[in-house]
């Protein structure tokens, strides 16, 4: 892949003795959306949140957009990055929680422009404005004035794409998105998902089980087993015709 | 001397006992806030200082402290020839505000560390700094948790104000003893001093039962 906008190179990642990514190389380009499915447990997660600067890594390098995000340049070679430079590189990615995670102190309205307005400068208004837009486009223009305990699951996973999106990053990372939703509240977040990745060029990178979903809209799907990447490949070829045992395996087992 | 003439008196004492309360809880407040934030701060210094001025309130008596800051200080003021007589109401109200202080950090620790993680990494994600964070995000969700044990120090120190009539205060515990003194009339004295702390605290409570409501007032919007 020439100029990929994310990229793993030997990551390694441990909670304590265990081992949660083990030499990871990974590559995502330009405008890809890319899933990322596999077994609990195998890493998948853990992929965005090192990319969300939630959690470090012990070993390799990590770049986004060219540039390391865990590191800095010193004079010799690669150190340790700064909270200065984490600030620079995080305000290229944006997230969407598992459990929304939305400010449950402010308005719908508030906690899409708080951080457009005190960490982009933006006016009040400006902040306003664009947040009405993301609003609409998430289809909950007449929700600005509630706060997030009034809203349905569903509309408040929504909420939580217009607030990241609000930030305008180039990547956006979705972090099981419909997994703490009610079956039935599902469906309009996929379809909020869906129309941003057929839509935008922007950079999305999707941990989920919902299979079907995953295939229509990625690129290029990713198989996540004990902390590497077991298998990839176009949506059609990985989840009709996967080469390796274990993807077999666990395809049939969430399939059926 | 009749029990009406009793009035005067015990509505003076009353008053400085409110205006006792009222400031030893407001400055109370903030050092609750400066030390239950410090003690959660990374900074060595700071984190150190915190704690130490905790534990020390926290570990010895307010009467003991009281008459340290007005009969200990000045002495050992002078000692070293710096003039540290403190007038009663300041030694009263520093007394009273730095016990409540220490107890009040406790609650501002624990409520700021009841917030859920999650909460700082959806900050963090916004690239919020960590100032941010704590006061936009952290404290105004920690505040409804902080409000009934701050009820209940209010009403605690309301009543810990009776203490500062050992160093010639005139508050209301104090004006009692003097109508004692004068009617050897315990009975109705003492039932009467009862009944006006009993219907301060009332008030004080219900105070901060309405705080409590503002402050909690996004929780209760319905859909």
């Amino acid at each position: 892949m020439n100029d990929p906008i994310i990229k793993f190179d030997k990551v390694i990642k441990r909670f304590g003795d265990l081992t949660v990514l083990d030499e990871l190389d990974f590559e995502v380009g330009r405008g890809e959306k890319v899933s990322i499915i596999g077994p609990s447990g195998s890493g998948k997660s853990t992929v965005l949140r090192i990319l969300m600067t939630l959690e470090g890594i012990e070993g390799g390098v990590v770049t986004v957009n060219g540039e390391p995000l865990w590191h800095e340049q010193g004079p010799d070679g690669l150190k340790p990055a700064s909270e200065a430079h984490l600030r620079k590189m995080r305000a290229q990615l944006g997230m969407v929680f598992q459990q929304f995670n939305l400010f449950p102190h402010m308005t719908v309205l508030r906690n899409i422009t708080e951080a457009p307005v005190k960490v982009l400068g933006l006016s009040k208004a400006e902040a306003r404005e664009r947040a009405e837009e993301l609003l609409e486009l998430v289809g909950l223009a007449d929700q600005a004035q509630k706060y997030p305990h009034q809203l349905s699951g569903g509309q408040q996973q929504r909420v939580g794409i217009a607030r990241a999106l609000a930030m305008r990053p180039n990547v956006l990372l979705f972090d099981e998105p419909t997994s703490a939703l009610d079956p039935e509240l599902v469906g309009e977040v996929l379809t909020v998902i869906g129309r941003l990745a057929e839509e935008h060029d922007l950079t999305m990178l999707l941990v989920t089980h919902e299979m079907r979903f995953a295939r229509e809209i990625s690129d290029r799907v990713c198989f996540f087993d004990q902390g590497q990447i077991r298998e990839e490949g176009a949506p059609e070829e990985l989840f009709t015709d996967p080469k390796e045992d274990r993807t077999r395996e666990f395809l049939k087992a969430v399939l059926d | 001397m009749q029990l009406t003439d009793y009035i005067e008196p015990l509505m003076q004492g009353a008053w400085v006992t409110v205006q006792l309360t009222l400031y030893s809880t407001v400055l109370g407040a903030v050092l609750a806030f400066a030390s239950g934030i410090g003690k959660l701060s990374r900074h060595r210094t700071i984190n150190a200082i915190c704690v130490a001025y905790i534990e020390l309130f926290r570990g010895t008596s307010l009467l003991v402290q009281l008459f340290w800051l007005y009969f200990a200080l000045p002495l050992a003021g002078s000692a070293i020839g710096i003039d540290l007589r403190l007038p009663p109401v300041l030694a009263g109200v520093l007394a009273l505000s730095l016990n409540i202080g220490a107890y009040g950090a406790e609650v501002v620790r624990g409520a700021i560390a009841s917030v859920h993680p999650d909460q700082r990494e959806a900050a963090r994600a916004l690239n919020f700094t960590e100032r941010q964070t704590l006061w936009d995000i952290v404290i105004p969700q920690a505040i409804p948790e902080m409000m009934p044990p701050f009820g209940n120090l209010a009403v605690q120190n309301l009543k810990d104000t009776a203490l500062v009539s050992l160093i010639s205060l005139g508050d209301l515990t104090f004006r009692a003893e003097q109508i004692r003194n004068y009617t050897q009339d315990s009975t109705t004295i003492y039932s009467m001093l009862l009944a006006m702390y009993f219907g301060m605290a009332l008030v004080l409570t219900v105070l901060m039962r309405g705080l409590e409501r503002y402050v909690t007032r996004w929780r209760r919007a319905r859909s």
